[in-house]
């Protein structure tokens, strides 16, 4: 049983309508790392969002349903589902230049889900924030605790966002281009260890990129967006041994390949585009006669 | 460090502001009209009384001489008689003084707090007919100046509805049992709250006059810059976490947007206290502008100089007080 389940999730733009999701379906299990792969505005950061419960203002969910241990988030009042997503969910943030709180120490923003939303007495919070960030392998963490995160490097901050993702023994974890913000010298190693913390923690994963190279590094699963569209959602080995879709076999195409980054690369078809954009239509269409 | 060698660097460009503002005032008000002797005088009072008293008050001599005697005497402490109440006047300026600071700080608590508040409830209500209002009211607020406010209040709740004082510090006929002039404070540590209360309501009105343009600056800048930040990423960090929306403003906004919000009012805090002047008059209220109106009416050049120092004084102090505040709060500034 996935602890994640997203059904015929359909997001829309306020007023306007315009839709941003399109019936999403796509589950994540204990253990499970799902990729989330499509082009820039794909809507891969609004699933994560929607389920996270942190959508912008000007976006609103107009069906579906989100499934969070076999309870649909949607139908939960905000208070409850404000709590439900703390206690079983975190997020790993895109940038952590931005994501820590400039006037505020380390360890508070480390410990303050675990004392006020899971009740632990500080003692014990502040213990766990130190083995924590040893696990994320940050030398002197009681140094680090007391910081500033203008006191830190950028490889630094992510890794204690890492830390903190992780503190409550979270079951799902959403991972939005967790690297992009860094220094590619960094990338990897984050990218290890993100790996390393989800299979000693057994945490779901769902891991938004638009890297496919990254994809067959840290996950088992795929799902393919277009448009708000899911085209595929598959097991990473067979995506990589042959992709069904055409979009997809195309978005292969078009990704540098580790073997052999100079390799010339061959640009998403026009026809392919067509004939995608051409499926959202009818999506649509779809969802507008059913 | 850093920071002891930036406020040592303040005090002396503060030294020298001051010098700066008494080079002014000693000079502009022997070169207005009106002589200060002569409204001393009884009418039939001879050409020779007339000498006599302005030797008496050194104010035969030329103007750099009587500067620098009047800056020497300011540098020993002493800022000369008071040419209408003939007493020193630097003990009638700082028997009035603290009238003034309490008012002043009354109407700076009573403008953060229905900032804060408007700032606060309108950030929640972003977005919504309730900021709207909000924003409304800020501007009523703020298109109206004090002493209107203050007008308007008298009008309202000393007339209309007379549910305060509005006029004087305290009740005259009430035994004061105080040492120091701060009446509002030494009322509270004396536990005599029926005297606190009877001050409180004689402050009350022109504070608020005072608070209510403040009030509105702080309540649009704040909310402002909570707006902004509220969209900010360790924001929306914070709301995955499971907080509401009532945590994440006050706990994870309030403390980095209110740092803009901070050196503003520090500057709106000098006009506020060059408010008192009209609003201390308005509400016969005996503090330093009240003494400042009177000295001015009257020419009498030591008071008139000794109260713009002090105002001076207070006004560098103040923007210190921020400067220092903005640092402490600001953990960049504090390492850096
Ligand atoms: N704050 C917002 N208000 C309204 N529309 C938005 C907002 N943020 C994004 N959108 C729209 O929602 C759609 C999906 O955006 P999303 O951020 O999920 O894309 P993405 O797949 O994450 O792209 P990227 O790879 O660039 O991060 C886009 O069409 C975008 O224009
Ligand atoms: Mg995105």
């Amino acid at each position: 049983m996935s602890f994640l389940r997203v059904n015929g999730l359909s997001a829309r733009l306020k007023g306007a309508g315009h839709p941003i999701l399109r019936g999403v379906s796509l589950s994540v299990a204990a253990g499970e790392v799902r990729g989330l792969v499509g082009e820039s505005g794909a809507g891969k950061s609004m699933i994560g969002k929607a389920v996270l419960g942190i959508l912008p203002k000007a976006v609103e969910v107009s069906g579906g349903e989100i499934l969070l241990g076999g309870v649909d988030l949607l139908r939960l009042p905000p208070k409850e589902r404000r709590a439900r997503i703390g206690a079983t969910c975190a997020l790993i943030p895109q940038d952590p230049l931005t994501a820590l709180n400039p006037s505020r120490r380390i360890a508070p923003q480390i410990t303050d889900r675990l004392v006020d939303i899971l009740g632990w007495d500080r003692g014990r919070a502040l213990a766990r924030a130190e083995e924590l960030l040893a696990e994320v392998h940050i030398p002197d963490p009681a140094r680090v605790l007391r910081a500033y995160p203008h006191e830190l490097s950028g490889g630094m901050r992510q890794r204690i966002l890492i830390a903190s993702a992780f503190a409550a023994e979270p079951k799902l974890i959403v991972a939005d281009e967790p690297t992009t913000a860094l220094d590619v010298t960094v990338q990897k190693q984050v990218l290890k260890l993100i790996a390393e913390m989800q299979a000693r923690h057994g945490t779901a994963l769902l891991f938004v990129t638009h890297d496919l190279g990254v994809v067959s590094k840290v996950c088992d699963s795929l799902t393919v967006l277009y448009g708000g569209l899911v085209v595929e959602d598959t097991d990473v080995r067979s995506f990589f041994a042959g992709p069904a879709h055409a979009y997809s076999r195309a978005l292969l195409a078009a990704t540098p390949k580790y073997t052999d980054p100079q390799a010339s690369l061959t640009p998403v078809p026009d026809a392919v585009i067509r004939d995608v954009q051409a499926e959202v239509a009818a999506a649509d269409r779809r969802a507008r006669h059913g | 460090m850093q920071l002891l060698r930036a406020v040592l660097l303040r005090l002396a460009t503060t030294a020298v502001t001051l010098l700066g503002v008494a080079v002014i005032v000693f000079v502009v008000i022997r070169v207005v009209p009106g002589n200060p002797i002569a409204m001393m005088l009884p009418p039939g009072a001879t050409e020779a009384d007339v000498a006599r008293l302005t030797a008496q008050y050194g104010l035969d001599k030329s103007l750099p001489e009587q500067f620098l005697i009047w800056a020497g005497g300011v540098l020993r402490g002493d800022f000369g008689l008071s040419i209408t109440a003939r007493q020193p006047v630097l003990d009638l300026v700082l028997g009035r003084l603290p009238a003034t600071l309490e008012l002043s700080v009354m109407a700076l608590v009573i403008a953060c707090l229905l900032g804060g508040f408007a700032a606060l409830t309108g950030t929640r209500a972003r977005g919504t007919g309730g900021e709207a209002a909000i924003d409304v009211a800020n501007g009523m607020a703020l298109s109206i100046p004090d002493f209107l406010w203050g007008l308007i209040l008298v009008l309202l709740f000393g007339v209309l509805w007379p549910l305060f004082h509005i006029s004087g510090r305290v009740t005259p006929s009430l035994e004061l049992p105080f040492t120091t002039d701060f009446y509002l404070f030494e009322s509270v540590l004396r536990l005599r709250f029926d005297l606190w209360a009877n001050i409180v309501s004689h402050m009350f009105l022109p504070a608020l006059a005072l608070a209510i343009p403040l009030a509105a600056i702080i309540g649009q800048l704040l909310k402002q810059s909570l707006k902004e930040t509220m969209h900010l990423d360790y924001v929306t960090l914070a709301r995955t976490k499971g907080y509401g929306e009532n945590h994440v403003i006050l706990r994870e906004a309030l403390r980095n947007a209110i740092l803009p919000t901070l050196t503003l009012v520090g500057v709106q805090f000098t006009f506020l206290i060059g408010g008192t002047v009209i609003i201390e008059r308005l509400f016969s209220y005996e503090g330093l502008g009240n003494l400042a109106i009177d000295a001015v009416i009257n020419r009498d050049l030591p008071l008139i100089q000794g109260i713009v120092i002090l105002f001076a004084v207070i006004f560098t102090a103040v923007n210190l007080c921020v400067d220092l505040l903005y640092a402490v709060l600001n953990p960049r500034l504090r390492h850096g």
